[in-house]
C-alpha cells in the first residue's frame, strides 16, 4: 500500500528525544452532535485492534447538539484504563474550548487543530500540528452536508499516521464501524487515508508519543456496561421488561430490545418475553412488581431520578416480598443534577430506598463482565429471596466502552426459589405465605394460576401475619419484620463475596464499582513512587459479608474510596458494623462528574500518610508507613 | 356470615360444578349499606353464573375502602392490595406475566381519578386485557369524607363545603384514550350491573366500568350527587343491556334494528337495546358527545357506553407467546451457548 510506505519525518527519533511507546491519552474536543462519535470508535478500535489494551471515555453534555464534548482514550501497555488526568494528545475541533484546552496541557504535550484557529501561538511548550481540513475535505467530498462527518475521519487519518497507527487496522475499524453502509466505509476509508497522506507528507513528528502493536488484547471484546448488562439479562431468562427513558440507563433497555427480538422469537414467531416503555418510572417498577408477583423474571433500568420515583413501589416489593431486579446506571444527583456525568451517589439511597425499616440487596459491578454476570445473579437472588434487588452500574460503566474477556455461558441452571405447584399445595395440605418453614426467613409462594383452592394467598402491603391476612397485631408485625431482616442475614452466604487482596499490609484500600480501575493504578503507583505497600478489598454487594469486617479488622487504617461527596459507603459501612471498626475508616469521596483517576488517589492516600517519595529502588516497607490523623 | 351475601342458592353447582359458596371471600369490614358491598356479591354471581374458575382470576387493587374490598369475595383467587393510585401498573405486569389469568381491578374514585390518573389513561391506551372497576362514591372515606376528583360541581360534603371544581368523566377519558369496554352502572342496580359484569369478563381488552356506589358514612346525604335516592332519581340508562354467554341456547331475539348484537372474544352475545334512537354504542363520537350532554341535563347516564371487540388488545400488539411468560422453561428463555459465542464473535 503506496500511503503505508510513506511516514512522517521523524524529529523526535533524530533528536534522540525518548520515545514513549503504548503509553499515551488521547483528547478529542468536540461539539456534541458533529457526528465526532464514529470517528473515535474507529480511534479507539484500531488501537485495541493493535493488541494495545485501551479505554475510551465519553465526557458528554445534556444536550442534542452544540455544546462542547471531550472523548478520552487511554492507551496503555500495563493495562491501566481509568481515567488518566493528563492529555497527552489534543485533538482540538471545537473552536470554543480550543484555547482553554490548550492552555490546560501539561508541557511537552501535542495538539492536533485546524490550522486557521492559530492555537500555536498559545504556547511554546507543545508539539503543535496544523490541519488545512476546509481543502481536506474538499478532496474527499463536495457534498455539503458530508463535510461535517468527513472532517472527522480526516484527523483520525492524521493522529493515525502520527502516533504510528497501522492503516489496515484502521480501514478494518471503519468497516466494522460502517458495517452496513458499504458507501459510507469507503468514503470514510478515503477520508482517513486523505488525513494519512497530508500528515506523512506535511507534517514532522515532534512529540514522543508511538502506538506500536502489542499482543495484549487476543480474544477480547470491547462492549458498554449497558450492553453486557441487557446481554446477562437475555441469558438470565428475563420475560417482563419496563423502561422510562432516561440517561444514562436508556441503551441497556434499548439494546435489551434488539437482543431479545433476535435471539427470543419462538419457532411459532412469538415473542417470550414483553417490553413495555412505560409512562413514568413508577408505572415501570410496579409492572415490574406485577409481573414479578405473577411469576415473570421482571426489571427494569433507571438512573438517580428514577430511583426517587420508585421509592414507593420498593418498599411495597420488600414487605409484600415479590422478587424484582432494578438497574441504577448511577449519574451526578442530586436533583437533575449532571445527567450525562457519572457518580457512586445512589449507595445509600438504595440500600435503605423506601419509608420505614427496609434493606435492599444491591450488586455492584465494576468491570463489563459483571455487569453480565450480576444481570443474571441479580434474578437469582430476587426470586430465591423475594425481594428488591439493585444493580448499581453507572454511567461510565454503562456507557463507555471496555476492554473485556468474552462472557462466560452461566452454568447454573435457574432457579425460581420457594414456589409450589399446585401438587405441592396438595401434599402439603395448604400452606403459609409468610412463614419462616425453613428457618431462614424465606417464606414459600404460589403463583396466580396455581390450580388448587388453597393455593391463593393476598399480597398487601398492609400490615400481614404469616397467612398473609390483615393483621395489626404487635406480635404478627414484630414477627414478620424479624424474619424478614432474617431473609437479609441469610443473603449474606448467597451474595457476591468481595475481592481481596490481601498480603499483611497495614494499610488497606476498599472501594467498588468502576472506582477500581484508578485503585488498581493507584496501588501501583503508590508501590512503585513512595514504596507504600496496600491491600485491597472491592466490595460487590449488600448486605456486606464477613470478609469485608475481617479486613477492615486486620487493617489499622482502611481507605474507602468512591465517586460522591458524603463518603456513602463508608457510612454505609459504619451503620452495619460494630463502632470500633469506624474509627479505622478514612474517606477519599470525589465527586465532580469525571470517572475518578489513580493520581488523585494517590496523592490523597499519601498526603493522609505522610509519606515522602523513595528513592528509585529503595522503596520502604509499606507498612511503616504512619498515617496523620 | 362469612361471606358477602349473594342472590344465588348456596347448594346449586355452575356449569364447572362450584357452589356460589366457592366464590365467597372474607368477612368485610366496610361499613352496613356500603355500595361496595353489593359490587362485590355482584362480582361473585357474575363469576359464578359464567363458570369462571377462581383460580383463574387475579384481584389487584389500589388503596382505600374500594381496594380493599378483593378481601371479601373470591378467597380461591390471587389478590394484590398494593400502592395508591397504582393498580394498573401491577396489573399490567401481572397479566403480561400470565396473559391466561382474568385481571379484575378494583380502583376506587380518589385512586383512580386524583392520585392514579396517570397510570389509568396509559392503562386505557394499552387496551390490557383487564376488567377495571372504579367504585365511585365521590369521596375518600379511609379518610373520613374529603371530595374526590369524580364529586360533582355543586355536591355538597356533609360539613356543607361545597365542590367548585368540575368532576372528572372516568367513561369519557376511557372511551377517548382506548378502552374497547366502557359503561357505568350503579351498586343499586343488580340486573344492569350483574348482566354488564358478565359481558365484561367475556371481553378480551380493557373494559372500564364506573359503578356509582354510595358511601353510606360520608356521602349518602341531601345535597350530594352520590347518594342512592339522588342516583334513584337522576339514573339514565342509555342502553338496556342484556346478555347471553357462549353456553347459553340463545332465547328469542328483538326487532332487528332496535338491538346491537356484539360477539363477544368467546362466542358469547352482548345484546345492547337502544333505549335513545340516535344512540351508537360501537360509535366513540356519538357516545362522547351524549356523556358531554348529561352533564348538562343532570342526568347520570347508565349502560354500556362503548364497545368495540376488533381492536387488537395489548397482548396481540407485543405478540407474546402461547404460554404464561411466567411459566416459560429454561430451554425457551435462556439462549443457547452458540448464541453467547456469535455475540461476543460480533463485539470483537
Amino acid at each position: 500500500m503506496a500511503i503505508g510506505e510513506t511516514a512522517v519525518q521523524d524529529l523526535a527519533k533524530e533528536s534522540g528525544q525518548k520515545r514513549i511507546v503504548n503509553d499515551l491519552s488521547i483528547q478529542v474536543a468536540t461539539v456534541n452532535g458533529s457526528g465526532s462519535q464514529s470517528a473515535n470508535t474507529v480511534l479507539l478500535r484500531t488501537i485495541f485492534q493493535m493488541g494495545v489494551p485501551v479505554s475510551g471515555k465519553n465526557l458528554f453534555p445534556s444536550n442534542i447538539a452544540g455544546l462542547p464534548t471531550w472523548y478520552t482514550i487511554r492507551a496503555n501497555k500495563n493495562g491501566y484504563i481509568a481515567r488518566k488526568k493528563e492529555i497527552d494528545f489534543l485533538i482540538a475541533m471545537n473552536p470554543e474550548t480550543a484555547r482553554e484546552d490548550v492552555l490546560a496541557l501539561a508541557p511537552g504535550s501535542a495538539v492536533l487543530y485546524d490550522e486557521p484557529l492559530n492555537l500555536n501561538t498559545l504556547r511554546q511548550d507543545l508539539t503543535f500540528y496544523p490541519v488545512l481540513y476546509d481543502k481536506l475535505v474538499a478532496s474527499v467530498t463536495t457534498d455539503a452536508k458530508l463535510r461535517k462527518l468527513i472532517k472527522n475521519m480526516i484527523y483520525v487519518g492524521v493522529a493515525g499516521q502520527v502516533l504510528g497507527l497501522e492503516v489496515p487496522e484502521i480501514e478494518k475499524a471503519i468497516g466494522k464501524q460502517f458495517a452496513a453502509k458499504k458507501k459510507a466505509a469507503e468514503l470514510n476509508i478515503n477520508a482517513a487515508r486523505v488525513g494519512y497522506e497530508y500528515a506523512a507528507s506535511s507534517l514532522t513528528k515532534a512529540d514522543p508519543y508511538y502506538v506500536q502493536r502489542m499482543d495484549a488484547n487476543r480474544g477480547k471484546i470491547i462492549i458498554d456496561g449497558n450492553s453486557a448488562a441487557a446481554l446477562g439479562a437475555m441469558f438470565g431468562g428475563v420475560t417482563v421488561v419496563t423502561w422510562y427513558p432516561i440517561t444514562p440507563s436508556s441503551s441497556l433497555c434499548e439494546t435489551l430490545i434488539d437482543y431479545l427480538k433476535e435471539y427470543r422469537i419462538g419457532p411459532d414467531g412469538k415473542a417470550t418475553f414483553a417490553v413495555v416503555q412505560a409512562e413514568d418510572e413508577l408505572a415501570a417498577v410496579g409492572m415490574v412488581i406485577g409481573a414479578g408477583w405473577a411469576g415473570a423474571r421482571a426489571m427494569t433500568a433507571t438512573s438517580g431520578p428514577g430511583i426517587s420515583l420508585m421509592a414507593e413501589f420498593t418498599g411495597l416489593a420488600y414487605y409484600v416480598e415479590v422478587p424484582a431486579v432494578i438497574w441504577d446506571i448511577q449519574r451526578v444527583g442530586p436533583s437533575t443534577g449532571l445527567p450525562t456525568r457519572t457518580s457512586q451517589g445512589d449507595i445509600l439511597s438504595n440500600a435503605y430506598l423506601s419509608h420505614g425499616d427496609t434493606k435492599h440487596l444491591l450488586l455492584i459491578p465494576a468491570s463489563v463482565s459483571e455487569c453480565f454476570d450480576f444481570a443474571i445473579e441479580a434474578f437469582e437472588l430476587a426470586e430465591r429471596f423475594q425481594t428488591p434487588v439493585f444493580v448499581m452500574s453507572d454511567l461510565d460503566l454503562g456507557m463507555n466502552n471496555w476492554m473485556s474477556d468474552p462472557f462466560e455461558y452461566p452454568e447454573k441452571p435457574i432457579s425460581r426459589g420457594k414456589v409450589l405447584s399446585a401438587e405441592d399445595v396438595e401434599r402439603l395440605g395448604g400452606f403459609s405465605r409468610y412463614k419462616d418453614v425453613d428457618g431462614d426467613g424465606i417464606g414459600y409462594r404460589t403463583l396466580p394460576g396455581t390450580d388448587h383452592p388453597q393455593a391463593a394467598y393476598f399480597a398487601r402491603g398492609s400490615g400481614h401475619n404469616e397467612k398473609g391476612q390483615y393483621s395489626e397485631r404487635p406480635d404478627d408485625f414484630e414477627r414478620n419484620m424479624a424474619r424478614i431482616r432474617k431473609k437479609f442475614e441469610t443473603a449474606k452466604q448467597a451474595v457476591p463475596k468481595p475481592v481481596v487482596e490481601d498480603a499483611g499490609n497495614k494499610v488497606g484500600i476498599l472501594a467498588y464499582g468502576t472506582t477500581h480501575w484508578a485503585i488498581v493504578e493507584s496501588r501501583d503507583q503508590l508501590r512503585e513512587e513512595y514504596g507504600v505497600e496496600t491491600d485491597y478489598l472491592r466490595v460487590r454487594a449488600f448486605p456486606f459479608t464477613e470478609e469485608i469486617e475481617d479486613f477492615i479488622r486486620r487493617h489499622e487504617v482502611v481507605f474507602v474510596v468512591e465517586q460522591n461527596r458524603d463518603a456513602q459507603m463508608l457510612n454505609l459501612l459504619k451503620i452495619e458494623f460494630p463502632a470500633e471498626l469506624s474509627l479505622k475508616l478514612r474517606s477519599i469521596a470525589h465527586i465532580h462528574g469525571l470517572p475518578i483517576d489513580a493520581r488523585s488517589v494517590t496523592d490523597e492516600i499519601v498526603g493522609r500518610l505522610e509519606v515522602k517519595p523513595a528513592p528509585a529502588g529503595k522503596a520502604k516497607a509499606a507498612g511503616r508507613a504512619q498515617e496523620q490523623r | 356470615m362469612a361471606s358477602t351475601p349473594t342472590s344465588q342458592n348456596p347448594q346449586k353447582t355452575n356449569r364447572i360444578g362450584l357452589t356460589v359458596l366457592e366464590y365467597k371471600g372474607g368477612k368485610t369490614t366496610l361499613c352496613a349499606g356500603c355500595g361496595h358491598n353489593a359490587i362485590s356479591e355482584r362480582i361473585i354471581d357474575a363469576m359464578y353464573e359464567m363458570g369462571i374458575k377462581p383460580e383463574q382470576v387475579i384481584k389487584p387493587s389500589g388503596i382505600g375502602c374500594s381496594s380493599k374490598s378483593p378481601a371479601y369475595f373470591m378467597s380461591r383467587s390471587h389478590s394484590f392490595n398494593g400502592v395508591h393510585g397504582r393498580m394498573p401498573s401491577l396489573a399490567t405486569g401481572a397479566v403480561l406475566a400470565n396473559h391466561k389469568l382474568i385481571a379484575l381491578g378494583v380502583s376506587g374514585d380518589g385512586d383512580t381519578a386524583s392520585i392514579g390518573i396517570g397510570q389509568f389513561v396509559h392503562l386505557m391506551r394499552r387496551n390490557l386485557p383487564i376488567l377495571y372497576i372504579i367504585e365511585d362514591n365521590g369521596v375518600y372515606g379511609l379518610t373520613k369524607g374529603q371530595f374526590s376528583a369524580t364529586a360533582d360541581i355543586g355536591s355538597k360534603l356533609k360539613t356543607g363545603v361545597v365542590n367548585d371544581l368540575p368532576a372528572i368523566d372516568t367513561c369519557s377519558l376511557a372511551i377517548m384514550l382506548g378502552a374497547t369496554f366502557v359503561g357505568r352502572s350503579f351498586s343499586g342496580d343488580k340486573k344492569q350491573l350483574l348482566t354488564m359484569l358478565k359481558a365484561a369478563i367475556a371481553h378480551k381488552g380493557t373494559v372500564m366500568l364506573d359503578v356509582i356506589s354510595p358511601c353510606v358514612t360520608f356521602n349518602d346525604h341531601e345535597g350530594s350527587t352520590k347518594s342512592y335516592k339522588f342516583m334513584k332519581d337522576h339514573d339514565e340508562p342509555i342502553t338496556d343491556v342484556n346478555f347471553v354467554p357462549a353456553f347459553e341456547e340463545i332465547e328469542a331475539d328483538y326487532e332487528p334494528g332496535e338491538v346491537l348484537d356484539v360477539t363477544m372474544h368467546d362466542g358469547s352475545r352482548l345484546k345492547l337495546r337502544k333505549l335513545e334512537d340516535d344512540y351508537d354504542p360501537t360509535n366513540k363520537a356519538v357516545a362522547l358527545k351524549r356523556l358531554a350532554e348529561s352533564k348538562e341535563r343532570d342526568e347520570i347516564l347508565t349502560g354500556v357506553f362503548y364497545v368495540d371487540t376488533k381492536a387488537p388488545n395489548f397482548i396481540e400488539m407485543l405478540n407474546l407467546t402461547e404460554a404464561p411468560l411466567a411459566i416459560l422453561p429454561e430451554s425457551v428463555v435462556r439462549p443457547g451457548r452458540e448464541v453467547l459465542e456469535k455475540c461476543m464473535e460480533e463485539l470483537r
